[in-house]
């Protein structure tokens, strides 16, 4: 865990509405592990408060990629940081995806932007699998080619249509492993909306196979002080505990997640 | 020859201060519940030159706090609704104490309880275990319902609370009172009264943030405390009030995000201060408050930084 002042080296528009930002972070970018974030201090943003965490899209020698969309105040304000600004960095923060066991095949499953958090992920994996990745429409469906590039098999689903199959990521997932071969045994590895986690944890529950969440929660320090990311899980004596999602995440187990309604 | 006045001038200034027995290096101490147990911000804090760490509180049983979202911002500030959770007093002495056997800084504990005898408990444990320089009794937490309410607003109860924790420890008693606008100075007499050895002040303001599409609240808890740069104001206005009230040294604490901060605090009576949200922020801003502190003293030819406190020029 480093706290660094990087600087901006690239920030620009990408497809589908997202922002690339690209930061010269040589602590932070030759430490951090698939899976993992860092904490932003975003610039010129003096009206709030807190940093904001971002997962990690790429990181090659000393610059670190993030990508993102600006849905929120804080996002909205980073748009404007330009090439030589100062930003500060704490990171590499939290717990990554661990390696799948071996003889596993691996899959990960990504909706919108969790994509790009699942990019560290699928370059480091010792064995290449299929990636499913879900979207509203073409415009959410990120880095496929990338994935493609890396030898991953990308299998697309659009809730309207406009690219892949239509409907769900879950159609296509639930497609494989209804004709997969009885010993092909799955390792999922999943980072997108809430719900489609949900849904992997049921499929991984009702098939006994391992799945790798990364939960998102609205987050505080980003190093397990305040307590504000808490997340339920389950505890040795089979009760419930909470788990900071900073410290003892981002990445669960899905059979360690208790699900209630998004908070 | 220089006159011994010019040499006293030109040694760096003594930034050390005494809180009740405790002995600080400096007067810059982190707040409690913004700093963890301390292992948290360890990689990247020398916690051996913070003045000192106070930690999250601490009850007699493991507590499990409020549900989510505990946390959201405000403009300059931070609503916030933990609800205490805490690993219990034997959980803290498992998992924390060990840490602190390493660290010269000296570590106070935060301590409440749900009912008198459970404050006078955890402070006789913890005095048992050796390795606590001091306890800041918690009577004004506004996210729990045992706590501002029934001990920090009811003179009887604060009263009972901090006489059985004066008779279960020896340890350096601060009490930390709620930012009662009209009757701070009234509690803070008590609490002198009771035996305390230093007060710190204030705790978080009992707030309300709603989510207006949605008509909720934007805590889960419904309300929370409010902290961060937007209360500093009151926070200083209270010290003022309290520390012309009392004999006792003073903790200055809200929206300290500087040494300018820090500085006021310490001008309106403080003797020492608490950094508290703004170490979320910015994890040195506790050490950058010291570094602040020193060139400030040296700039004005102070040689102690007791000198500046309640210096106020009103």
């Amino acid at each position: 865990m480093y706290l660094e002042d990087a600087s901006v080296v690239e920030h620009r528009d990408v497809p589908g509405g997202y922002r690339l930002l690209v930061l010269c972070a040589p602590r932070i970018a030759s430490a951090v592990r698939p899976g993992q974030f860092v904490h932003l201090r975003i610039p010129h943003f003096q009206h709030a408060l807190l940093r904001r965490p971002f997962s990690v899209f790429r990181a090659d020698g000393d610059r670190l990629a993030l990508l993102y969309k600006a849905v929120g105040e804080g996002t909205r304000a980073l748009r404007d940081a330009r090439a030589g600004e100062p930003v500060s960095l704490i990171g590499p923060l939290g717990r990554g995806f661990p390696a799948p066991a071996p003889g596993r095949f691996p899959l990960l499953v990504a909706g919108g932007y969790g994509m790009a958090a699942l990019y560290l992920l699928a370059r480091a994996l010792p064995v290449r699998g299929l990636a499913f990745v879900g979207g509203r429409g073409a415009e959410d469906i990120l880095c496929v080619e990338e994935f493609e590039q890396l030898g991953w098999t990308v299998a697309v689903a659009t809730e309207d249509g406009t690219r892949g199959r239509r409907g769900l990521v879950t159609g296509p997932l639930d497609e494989w492993l209804a004709t997969r071969a009885a010993d092909c045994l799955p390792e999922a590895y999943a980072c997108g909306p809430h719900a489609m986690l949900r849904a992997v944890a049921e499929r991984a529950r009702a098939g006994n196979w391992p799945a790798w969440l990364s939960m998102d929660r609205h987050m505080g320090c980003g190093v397990g002080a305040c307590l504000t990311c808490v997340q339920k899980i389950t505890a040795a004596d089979g009760t419930w505990e909470w788990a900071r999602v900073c410290r003892e995440g981002p990445v669960f187990e899905s059979r360690q997640v208790v699900w209630e309604a998004e908070p | 020859m220089t006159s011994p006045a010019a040499g006293a001038a030109a040694r760096p200034p003594d930034l050390t201060v005494r809180l009740g027995g405790i002995v600080m290096r400096n007067p810059v101490m982190t707040a409690s519940g913004t700093f963890g147990y301390g292992p948290e911000y360890a990689e990247l804090v020398d916690l051996h030159q913070l003045g000192a760490v106070v930690v999250k509180g601490i009850s007699p049983q493991p507590v499990a706090g409020n549900p989510p979202p505990r946390t959201c911002e405000t403009p300059s500030g931070l609503l916030n609704a933990i609800g205490l959770q805490n690993p219990g007093v034997e959980g803290f002495l498992r998992d924390y104490l060990p840490f602190w056997r390493a660290c010269r800084t000296p570590l106070i504990v935060n301590i409440w309880g749900r009912t008198v005898e459970e404050y006078a408990a955890v402070a006789a444990r913890l005095e048992a275990a050796g390795g606590v320089a001091g306890l800041e009794v918690n009577v004004s937490c506004p996210n729990i319902k045992e706590g501002r309410a029934l001990f920090g607003a009811d003179r009887d109860m604060f009263r009972r609370v901090l006489a059985a924790v004066r008779a279960a420890t020896r340890l350096p008693m601060i009490v930390k009172l709620a930012p009662d606008l009209s009757a701070a100075a009234d509690f803070a007499r008590l609490a002198e009264e009771c035996g305390a050895d230093a007060l710190s002040l204030i705790n978080s303001i009992p707030a309300l943030a709603i989510d207006v599409e949605t008509r909720r609240p934007r805590l889960g808890n419904v309300t929370g405390g409010l902290s961060g740069p937007a209360i500093r104001p009151i926070a200083v206005k209270l010290v003022w009030d309290v520390a012309r009230a009392v004999r006792l040294p003073v903790v200055g604490i809200g929206g300290i995000a500087g040494a300018a901060d820090a500085l006021e605090f310490l001008i309106a009576g403080a003797t020492a201060v608490a950094v508290g949200t703004a170490n979320f922020i910015d994890p040195r801003v506790a050490l950058e408050t010291v570094g602040g502190i020193r060139d400030y003293l040296a700039r004005h030819r102070l040689a102690n930084v007791a000198e500046l406190t309640g210096s106020l020029r009103a």
